[in-house]
């Protein structure tokens, strides 16, 4: 019953922080912030003392080179790894507060890979509402698929799909869950050329469309510039720069 | 020959041993031409075995003669055993002696008390305990394979497990499709050797009671109950075992704890 709402009261939500999206993100309000965020792997800190904040409707870039603990980060913000020390608030609650399972619906994840689960496309997109018994009616499929640019895929097997076609599933299915965050691991790297440009150019009208709050990783400091309007730069673990994309990355 | 030499039975039994530990010497010796050097390991062995086998015939002396009760006890002894030995094969996920010991008393230890109620199994110490071993121990090689499916299902698919658990998932439906192809898979042996039965091998038990001038045709329907019970032990045992292990494989705050490279 809900299912049928959520999509426009979502919407809805959405244009509201359109009217203030035109203001520089530290002027918005903090949606999701890490307070000295660390992770130790064998007494190695991956993720060292790592303190950011992500405002509405503001897209974070976390770039750096290979093993500079970005997806590490990322991990532990919908927390499918502890951190060891230091935490993260969502909405200004301490996310140990939150029940995990509330709390990775509220922070969506898209991996480099898809891992669609066997079955169709619809399948695929009605798996998060089922976990909390909702029933995600054919309309609001559809509605989601539309937003990714595969209307009239529901019923497809995931068998068919091609690369870049899998990796647009798993986005919906990502926003089929209405999160409040949305985090992506290099969500294009794992594709060849010509789907690459494709989906990012996708994602990023997505997020433009909806005014999504998003951390994205990428190694790719160009795909950071294109997407992002503020970039956290991570070198074995440590926040080495952080603020506006611009002078980051001109820094 | 050896019988007119001996007459004691022991005497007898001693010099069958012999024999017996002579041909295995003899591949020894066979495989030292070959370069092949198994002659500590297998002369450990070959001891161990025998005191090991001679060990447990006294205590059955000692059972024998003893109340009924001992016979239950020992059965406990050995699911525990059975648990510490297959547990083994879920290395990595915390807590599986605890899982297996738990569910392989579950299975082997409802069918063989149901059946010796029913009077499906004798109750003397001499019937109970080769009956119930043999449950026990087909228990244990179903949990073993069970526990050892489900843990290299769930390396195996780590990112998908995860998706699940991104998408806001219990992660006991995380891990639903392995659970399912564990138990699947870890029943197979069982399933092939009832099928199978009498036409690829006539097993032990049903060789055992011929030689003791049972009527074949009721030896003949018994190694099928035998086969039928090890069935139903090895079902339930992997059931239970499924079920349990699948929480096991995940932390407190539901995170998945058994991922490749971070196996001990």
């Amino acid at each position: 019953m809900f299912a049928l709402f959520r999509i426009p009261v979502f919407q809805l939500l959405l244009h509201n922080v359109q009217v203030t999206a035109a203001s520089s993100p530290s002027q918005r309000k903090t949606i999701l912030s890490t307070e000295h965020l660390t992770r130790l792997v064998e007494g190695r800190a991956i993720v060292n003392d790592i303190s950011v904040e992500v405002h509405a409707a503001e897209v974070l870039a976390v770039v750096g080179p290979s093993g500079a603990g970005k997806s590490s980060f990322l991990r532990l913000l919908n927390r499918l790894d502890e951190p060891t020390s230091g935490t993260v608030f969502v909405d200004g609650s301490d996310y140990r507060q939150i029940s995990p399972r509330d709390l990775r619906r509220r922070v969506g994840m898209v991996t480099q890979r898809p891992f669609l689960f066997p079955g169709t496309v619809a399948d695929n997109l009605r798996f998060g509402p089922r976990q909390r018994g909702e029933l995600l009616a054919d309309s609001p499929v559809e509605s989601v698929l539309s937003r990714v640019g595969l209307s009239g895929y529901a019923s497809r097997e995931i068998t068919n799909l091609s690369g870049g076609e899998a990796q647009r599933v798993s986005l919906a299915r990502a926003l089929a869950n209405s999160p409040e965050v949305l985090l992506m691991d290099e969500p294009t790297s794992a594709l060849d050329e010509s789907s690459k440009l494709e989906v990012e150019s996708l994602i990023r009208d997505v997020i433009r469309d909806s005014h999504l709050t998003c951390v994205i990783v990428t190694h790719d400091f160009a795909q950071a510039a294109r997407m992002a309007e503020s970039a956290l730069v991570l070198e074995v673990g440590r926040a080495v720069r952080n603020g506006p994309i611009h002078e980051v990355l001109h820094a | 020959m050896l019988k007119h030499l001996f007459t004691g039975q022991l005497q007898l039994g001693f010099a069958q041993a012999a024999a017996a530990a002579f041909l295995a010497c003899l591949v020894i010796l066979i495989a030292r031409r070959r370069k092949i050097h198994l002659e500590t390991e297998t002369a450990i062995a070959l001891v161990r075995g025998l005191a090991q086998i001679v060990a447990v015939g006294s205590i059955l002396i000692v059972l024998l003669r003893g109340p009924r009760w001992t016979g239950g006890f020992l059965l406990a002894a050995m699911i525990v055993a059975a648990g510490a030995t297959s547990a083994k094969r879920a290395r990595g996920i915390p807590g599986s002696f605890k899982v297996s010991t738990y569910s392989i008393a579950c299975g082997a230890g409802s069918v063989i008390a149901i059946m010796t109620w029913l009077g499906v199994i004798d109750t003397p110490i001499t019937a109970l305990i080769p009956v119930g071993s043999m449950l026990i121990a087909n228990a244990m090689n179903t949990n073993g394979l069970a526990l050892n499916r489900f843990r290299s299902e769930v390396l195996a698919h780590a990112g998908e497990i995860e998706t699940a658990l991104a998408l806001g998932a219990d992660p006991r439906q995380s891990v639903y499709p392995y659970v399912q192809s564990s138990f699947e898979a870890s029943l197979i042996p069982a399933i092939d050797s009832l099928r199978s039965l009498g036409i690829v091998w006539i097993p032990g038990l049903m060789a055992g009671m011929l030689l003791s001038g049972a009527r074949p045709v009721y030896a003949a329907i018994y190694q099928f109950v035998v086969l039928a019970m090890i069935f139903a032990a090895s079902g339930l045992t992997s059931l239970v075992s499924t079920l349990l292990i699948r929480t096991h494989a995940f932390t407190p705050a539901e995170q998945l704890a058994l991922k490749p490279g971070i196996q001990k």
